[in-house]
This record gives C-alpha cells, structure tokens and sequence, in this order.
C-alpha cells in the first residue's frame, strides 16, 4: 500500500489523507448511476414480475418488445419523432443563436434569455398550455404537433452550444472572407460552418435525445397510433408491471448514452 | 530588399483615390466619427493614427463596407460605395488577428479570393506561388495554418490580400501581435511590399513610431475627427495643435504671453517676432532639440537660451534623460545621445543648467486639451 503514502497534490496531502474523500465520492457517483443501472439486470429475469436481483436469467422480455406491434409502432414514433426535432431545431437554434451572437445589440442579450426559458419553465407548464392550444389547432395527437412542441425544448439547448462554439471563433475570419469577395451566406457556409461543424453534431444529437427522452409532453399531445414509447412506458407501469419495460428502459439507456458519450468525444475532439 | 523583380504581378492593380466627405457614424449618442473629410491619393500609403477609442477602427471597416455610416460619402474613383457591400468592394484586408482559416492550408487561404473569382486552378496555383514567393514563403503552401509562427500567419494574410490585386488595401493593426524586433523588420518589408504592388493603402496603428515609419501621411485622429493630416515630417516638426503635439513623440508645453503688439514670449525670452492673432499659445519642445549649453552663445538670435536647475537624470544607454526645472515652475525634459566623455553624463540633481533652443525648431501651437 505505498500508493497511500505517495503525495496527491501539491500541498503534501497523502493519498491515504484524502481516502474519506475517495469513499464519498464514490458513493456519490454510485447514489448518482444505480437507478438508472438497476433496471439492466432487471430486464435479463425470466420471471413474470419485476423482481432485483433476478432468481432466474432470460432474454424473453426483449423478445416480448421486439414482437409486440404496439411497442414496435411506439419506437417508430418515437425515432421519427426525434429525428424530426432534430432537423428542425438545430438550423433554427443554429440561426438564433449567430443572429443573437452577431448583432451585438443591447436587446440581443434580453432576446437570447427569452429564448431559451423553456429549458427553465416547468415542462408540465409548457405542456398543459401546448394541449389547449393544440386543441384548438387540431395538432393534438399528431407527429407534426410533438415535433413543434419538442423544438421548443430542443432548441434552447441547440443555441447555447452553438453560441459557446462562436465564442471561441474569431468572427474575423467571415469578415476577411466578406472583403475577399464572398457574400456573407457564402461566408458562414464555407468558412464558419465548418469550425463549428462538431458543436452543430453535438447540438443535433441533444436534441435528437431531448425529444426520444421527452416523457411530460408526449404524456399530453401524443396518443392514438402516434404515441411514443415513452408515454407508452407510462402507461404500461400503471395498468400492468412486467419486465418488457424494464428491457425497453435498458435500449434506451444504450442509445442515450451513446450518443452523450459520442458528444463528449466530439467536443474534445474540437479542441 | 530581396530581388523578386521576376515575381512581381504581370499587370500592376490599377490604384484607385480614395474620397471621403463629412462621413458621420453614431453610436447612440455617441459620435464615432463627426463629420470626417479625407482625401487618400491614388497609391498613397496613409495611417489611421489615434488612441484607442478614437474612430480609427471604425473609419477603416467604413471603407471596407462592415458598418454603415449614418451621413456621408465613401468614393473609390469615381464610384460611390457608401451602400455597396464589402464583397463587391474589391478591397483587400488585413486583421490584427490575421483571421487565417484554419480548416485550410496556406495555399488554399491564399486561393481563397481566385476561387471567389472564378479564376482557373491553373492560374490560381500559378497566382498563389507569385504571391508567397512575394512574402518570402515560397515553399510553405502545403502547411497548415497551425504549424505557422506569427510572424509567417501574418505574411499569409498579407498575401491572401493582394493576390487578387485588389486596388485598395486596408489593414487593422497588423503588426501589433508580433514582438519588437520582427515587427520593426515587418514594417520595413510592408513598405517595400507598398512600392511593389502600387496599392493605394490604408492602415490602420495606435504605434507612433510605426506612424512615422511607413507612412506617405498621417491622418491623427481622436474623438472622431481628424486632429491634422500630413507626412511624418510634418506631423513631428509642426504639429497643428496640442493633442497631435502631446501624441506623437515626447513634448514639452510651455504657456506664451502675448504682448500689446501681438509677439509671444515666454520668462523675458521673445519667442516669435512676428505678430500673432489674439488667443492663447503654447511653445511645444521636443526633448531632443535642447542642449546643454556650456559657454556664453555666440548667435543669440539663431538661440533660445533657457536657464534652469537639473531635477533628475536618467542614464538610458544610448541616450540620457533629464528633466530640468526652469523659470519657477515649468518643468522640461530633455533627452542627448550619451559619450563615455562626455562631462554633460555627470549631471546631478540641483545643477544649474543652461538649455539651448534653435530658433527654427520653435514650436508654437494655440493652448488647448491634450485630450
């Protein structure tokens, strides 16, 4: 163990001083991820019920998923759904958050705080108003009303990576590129959009997970043969427990994941 | 200067004058340019020179078309530009912070404005080797912008904005990121690289010394007007008025009073013979124009002799510094290029000390702000 007596920092401190705050930190970090990690081994339980640990091991529950129309149709809906936010949010985060960031007018701040309150308003709020106006609309209950609803939390999130990406970008580069003869769409497509084209992925894919995450809104505007999986997992917990969900939630936590991990690695990979 | 006379563009850009008339641009209530006339010749190297603050910037991105001026006219020849926009000016343009794009290499930065203009790959490749070659980077067009020191990221954004010859080039503080030493070198190479192409060019410094270095002229400029437009010479031998006199070079600034018949003395010393108008004046003296007098002057009329006490002395290597207290209150500094024998490197504080003026380098500037 002379790993414990070895410095671990500058000021002398030992590793075996700091040990207490190795302990706590793990035990955050566990409080933090067992959750979300305890339905995995539940969905590999041969049993009818949701049960921890599992007495016996299947991999029957992915087979019910995988087979039920229902929850097949929900999946679609959801994918097509959040692909959709994806490709509406990003180009309009994207253009909001370079208009906001380039106009250097006094309002611009203000404007810029306005647009994003949706990430700071309660979802259920953003929801229950959603349903009424929908409803006068006729949007409830259909693709093009969830992906409406779903931009508005998406993009928030897309300006603030695109505007945190402009920041570390010298705005002279498009001026240059203006003097030397391109127009300024010319500009931003050939000249900035390419530096900032991972801050534009990373964007993109949080979005994407903003809307195939999304439970408090679909819950609302989405039903009939446009439900998503999550308000379908909603409703499978209240009317009948089995361990289906259980498997579904750990797809989902796959999918969230990896694309999480894949943004992280795109943003180091930009520095 | 190396000999590049097989480099030079084949067909030399056509430079064009540069008019500008009581050009105005407000922000909000402030003014950062009032009302501005200037005329820049037809290849004529002139400098923005001011304080920061002072409008320099926002003229120069007026001229490039990247802010719209609220009244008054911008012509390049004869043609109005005031609402053209900065793609179709044709102007070249140079960043403080070079601006290079970093997702291409220095051949491709360089080829970027030939692109823009449809010009062929070929001539492109043939244009861009013309132009490194120019700024002495001949056989770096494959590297990448990030393998550049800055003294070379500055020379490819010195060609990327002449190889389309452009027949206007504005530049922003070009040098101001380099250390001492390679900007001097920088400077004298721009000059150069100015007689080469024929530009009529534009730049922009809040660096005195680089002022007087490069220019044809010197338009100073502060709070939005220009305080006096002339060539170096001029602008440090007979500055217009109190700010230019404060802000190029060191000065000194003695009051003037001026008796029943118009003539200007200072301490029982006459200063002008001739007559002036009425108001107040200044004598500005440059630190390098007195001298330490020892014996009795022999001209008195070629010599203004000022007599004081030694207040402090500062030994700078090349030069000394001193500042010297004479008649009560005003204080003068004077600067003498150091000789190991000299006895004038013994000055101690509280000498008395005899100054010498040449009459021709007699300053006299109406008293105002140096702000």
């Amino acid at each position: 163990m002379g790993w414990l007596k070895k410095p671990a920092s500058d000021t002398q401190l030992t590793h075996g001083d700091r040990l207490w705050l190795y302990v706590v930190a793990a035990i955050i970090m566990l409080l933090l991820v067992i959750p979300t990690l305890i339905v995995i081994p539940m969905s590999f339980s041969a049993s009818q019920y949701l049960e921890f640990p599992p007495e016996t091991w299947s991999m029957r529950w992915y087979d019910v998923y995988l087979e039920s129309p229902k929850w097949m149709r929900a999946t679609v809906t959801s994918m097509q759904v959040g692909v959709l936010t994806m490709l509406l949010a990003t180009p309009v985060g994207t253009m909001a958050a370079y208009a906001l960031f380039v106009s250097g007018h006094r309002a611009a701040r203000a404007l810029f705080m306005f647009l994003i309150t949706p990430m700071i308003v309660p979802v259920i709020l953003i929801a229950i108003g959603t349903f009424y106006a929908y409803g006068r609309i006729g949007l409830n209950n259909t693709i093009t009303g969830l992906v409406l609803a779903h931009s508005v939390l998406a993009a928030p999130l897309v300006m603030i990576v695109i505007t945190s990406a402009l920041r570390n970008y010298d705005l002279n580069q498009e001026r240059v590129a203006r003097s030397l003869g391109a127009t300024r769409l010319k500009a931003f497509f050939v000249i900035t959009l390419p530096q900032i084209k991972f801050s534009l992925v990373t964007a993109a894919l949080l979005s994407f997970l903003t809307s195939f995450d999304e439970v408090i809104i679909a819950i609302f505007v989405s039903g009939g043969t446009n439900a998503t999986l999550t308000k379908h997992m909603f409703a499978a917990l209240r009317d009948f427990i089995d361990p289906t969900i259980a498997a579904i939630s750990t797809i989902m936590i796959l999918v969230s994941t990896t694309l999480l991990l894949a943004t992280q690695f795109l943003g180091a990979k930009q520095k | 200067m190396q000999s590049n006379a097989d480099t030079q563009p084949s067909e030399k850009p056509t430079a064009l004058p540069i008019r500008i008339q009581s050009l105005t641009k407000k922000y909000g209530k402030f003014y950062a340019l009032d009302s501005v006339d200037l005329d820049i010749k037809s290849g004529e190297f002139l400098t923005l020179l001011g304080p920061s603050g002072s409008g320099k910037t926002t003229l120069l991105m007026a001229i490039a078309g990247f802010n719209r001026p609220d009244a008054g006219s911008i012509r390049f020849g004869d043609d109005e530009m005031i609402l053209t926009p900065p793609h179709k000016r044709n102007v070249g343009m140079v960043f403080q912070s070079y601006a290079l794009f970093p997702h291409m290499t220095v051949a491709e930065n360089v080829a970027f404005p030939l692109k823009l203009r449809g010009v062929s790959a070929e001539e492109s490749a043939e244009r861009v080797d013309e132009a490194l070659t120019t700024v002495q980077l001949a056989s770096l067009g494959a590297r990448g912008i990030e393998e550049l020191s800055g003294g070379q990221r500055q020379r490819v954004a010195l060609a990327r904005a002449f190889v389309f010859r452009p027949r206007i080039l504005l530049m922003d503080e070009p040098l101001s990121a380099l250390d001492k030493k390679l900007r001097e070198q920088m400077q004298i190479e721009l000059k150069h690289l100015h007689e080469q192409l024929g530009v009529t060019t534009v730049y922009v410094t809040h660096d005195q010394r680089e002022a007087l270095t490069m220019s044809d002229r010197i338009a100073v400029i502060n709070h939005g007007k220009l305080a006096q437009v002339d060539t170096p010479h001029a602008i440090y031998n007979r500055p217009a008025n109190a700010f230019v006199a404060d802000f190029i070079g060191e000065s000194t600034m003695l009051p003037l009073t001026r008796n029943g018949s118009g003539q200007l003395s200072f301490a029982g010393n006459l200063i002008s013979h001739d007559p002036v108008s009425a108001g107040d004046y200044s004598l500005v003296i440059r630190p390098e124009r007195l001298s330490v007098i020892r014996e009795t002057v022999s001209d008195p009329q070629q010599t203004l002799v000022f007599s004081g006490t030694i207040r402090e002395f500062v030994f700078q290597g090349d030069t000394a510094f001193a500042l010297a207290s004479i008649s009560d209150r005003h204080d003068v500094s004077f600067r003498f290029a150091t000789d190991s024998a000299s006895s004038e490197n013994s000055l101690r504080p509280g000498d008395p000390v005899s100054l010498g003026l040449n009459r021709s380098d007699v300053i006299i500037i109406p008293r105002g702000e140096v702000q």
